[in-house]
């Protein structure tokens, strides 16, 4: 390996390569379809940056674990005896087997099933069976434990992971994104949200990229949704119009949002936003104005949920929380739940209910997303005109009061700050 | 509609399967409304993820109400609902009915069901146990409704592509 640092530095071809394949108005095709740079993005990207990884509320108990992701990577999250979060990697430190082959369970330490070798749910090797092969108990010393994440770090409950031992803080990675979170737990008269309503787990034939780059596209839905639009009565379709006042925002670090509240607060009516009246709800509206005071809670209630879009794979959109999970260039899976609000009981079976109507295989929402991405997969793999146009509101896209880059409901503005800070992990 | 009150007759297997194989043919040639009719008033359509969780608390699959079934028929028939435009080319077989049971005027009637499903997108085999629930309405020479339908996917838990079509 050189050092020489004056030499090397500014001479990393692939990352020239990338910097010529994103503009600031379009983003070339390959990008979607090419396996090294695939491959470059799990080194750059999901194994560097903050990924996240599950919410707290799915390991209540001491010792309870839950398999989950980083990539096409399995890992499994635990809480130990004294409450603490840890992420391993599923994978003996012997032969390199997985050792947890339960989606979720109680646990203190696992045993992998190949030569008996066992781990705490820190991680720490416990036993290695025969032991005087390695010349005695005291070789626990010297061989390795489960490899865990390096870094790990928890906001309201949200738990997230780096690969990288070093970089920004969770807090710094988030930024604004992180009181897009906060705005989601106030909907709790307990403050915090509870991933307990299970997941359905949804399989597309498309980048990872198609999927972020949806999530807050407000372009699409008066196209993509009109089926389920025109027969529900669902006000959905006028958030994104171009009468909307709603915004799109860049919050940097490549998370976005759609911001509906302005359509919301003119709706002026509490709940309105998840279009259940509050007659309907009263245990959760009681419970509200007990929590925070009428005035307080109203305005919580009337601003409703984020639709927001935390980079590269935590969508929270509104009622239901998206982890998207990239396994190969072409294959991507979402997996999706219902939020559901501590001590909300009669609002989280609603939530529940509307939930399942859209999302999923079956979803009458997602399910013509999913057409819309993996049409796009192929689509790409056809080589002219080489560009995906990135330019919708380019010459409209103003500064805010806070600073934030936005556009109006329906312009790219998420787009191009996605591939801006991608550019910025990538090359 | 009629007044004429539900009474039980008894389901046999033969009439079981009847129902079943053109339930199955009807869902394969999109014929909607023929579909639709099958159902009853109070009807409950379920793909859960978790068969033993609570579908009300707990994500499912598929989980309509009489209304929502209306709802996802009417998006169909919209011509507009992307992930069946084109329609999927389906094939399934109905095998191993059995009658499980009575509960009331109910005859629970369980099977398995495998379907071929092409798309442009490729070829998927959907494979699960399904069990319905009939019911004769309209006297005793009256015609078996379902009540429910519950289909138990051998993949329900694991990543599944989208599923759009009336399974």
């Amino acid at each position: 390996m050189t050092t020489d640092v004056t030499t090397d530095a500014g001479t990393d071809p692939e990352a020239d390569r990338i910097r010529s394949l994103v503009r600031p108005d379009a983003v070339h095709g390959s990008l979607y379809t090419d396996p090294a740079v695939y491959a470059r993005e799990l080194e750059r990207i999901w194994y560097t940056t903050w990924v996240y990884v599950g919410h707290t509320s799915e390991v209540p108990e001491a010792d309870d674990y839950v398999r989950k992701t980083i990539g096409p990577q399995q890992v499994v999250m635990t809480r130990d005896k004294t409450g603490a979060i840890h992420v391993l990697h599923n994978r003996c430190s012997h032969r390199g087997n997985l050792v947890c082959d339960a989606d979720r369970g109680n646990a203190g330490s696992f045993r992998c099933p190949y030569h008996g070798w066992t781990f705490a749910n820190t991680g720490d090797l416990l036993g290695f069976p025969f032991n005087q092969g390695y010349g005695g108990s005291s070789a626990r010393d010297r061989l390795p434990g489960l490899a865990a994440a390096p870094r790990v770090e928890v906001y309201r409950g949200f738990v997230f992971a780096s690969l990288a031992a070093e970089g920004p803080t969770l807090r710094e990675h988030l930024g604004p994104a992180a009181e897009r979170l906060d705005r989601l737990c106030a909907l709790s008269p307990a403050g915090e949200v509870e991933l307990t309503a299970g997941w359905v787990r949804h399989e597309v034939t498309a980048n990872w990229k198609m999927l972020v780059e949806n999530e807050t596209d407000g372009y699409h839905p008066q196209f993509v949704h009109s089926s389920i639009f025109s027969i529900s009565g669902s006000g959905i379709g006028a958030l994104y119009s171009d009468k909307s006042t709603a915004v799109t925002r860049a919050l940097g670090g490549g998370h976005t949002e759609n911001d509906l509240s302005p359509e919301f607060r003119r709706l002026g009516v509490p709940m309105g936003w998840a279009g259940t009246p509050e007659t309907k709800i009263p245990d959760y509206v009681a419970a509200m104005r007990a929590a925070h005071g009428t005035g307080k809670a109203d305005e919580i209630m009337i601003d409703g949920s984020p639709h927001v879009m935390i980079f590269p794979n935590l969508f929270v959109a509104e009622i239901q929380l998206f982890q998207i999970q990239p396994i190969a260039v072409d294959r991507t899976v979402q997996h999706v739940t219902a939020i559901q609000f501590k001590d909300a009981p009669d609002l989280n079976r609603r939530l529940v209910t509307q939930c399942v109507g859209s999302v999923g295989p079956a979803g009458m929402l997602l399910a013509d997303d999913a057409e819309m991405y993996e049409r796009n997969q192929r689509g790409v793999a056809a080589r002219h005109p080489e560009w995906l146009d990135l330019s919708r509101g380019l010459q409209r896209e103003r500064v805010d009061d806070d600073g934030f880059t936005i556009g109006t409901a329906t312009d790219e503005t998420s787009m191009r700050a996605m591939w801006a800070h991608y550019l910025e992990l990538m090359a | 509609m009629t007044a004429v009150p539900d009474v039980d007759t008894g389901v046999d297997l033969r009439e079981a399967e009847r129902f079943l194989y053109r339930e199955a043919r009807l869902a394969d040639a999109f014929a909607l409304e023929e579909w639709e009719a099958l159902w009853t008033d109070d009807a409950v359509y379920h793909v859960p993820v978790d068969p033993d969780a609570d579908p009300r608390t707990h994500m499912s699959i598929i989980f309509d109400n009489r209304g929502r079934i209306a709802t996802r028929i009417q998006q169909l028939q919209t011509g507009r609902r992307h992930s069946q435009r084109p329609p999927s080319r389906l094939c399934r077989s109905v095998t191993n009915v059995e009658i499980l049971g009575q509960e009331g005027n109910d005859t629970i009637v369980g099977s398995v069901v495998q379907i071929l499903e092409s798309r442009d997108r490729g070829t998927t085999w959907w494979v699960g146990r399904v069990t319905h629930r009939l019911r004769r309405v309209g006297g005793v020479d009256g015609e078996l409704r379902m009540a429910a339908k519950t289909v138990v996917l051998v993949d329900s838990d694991r990543s599944l592509p989208t599923m759009s079509f009336l399974i």
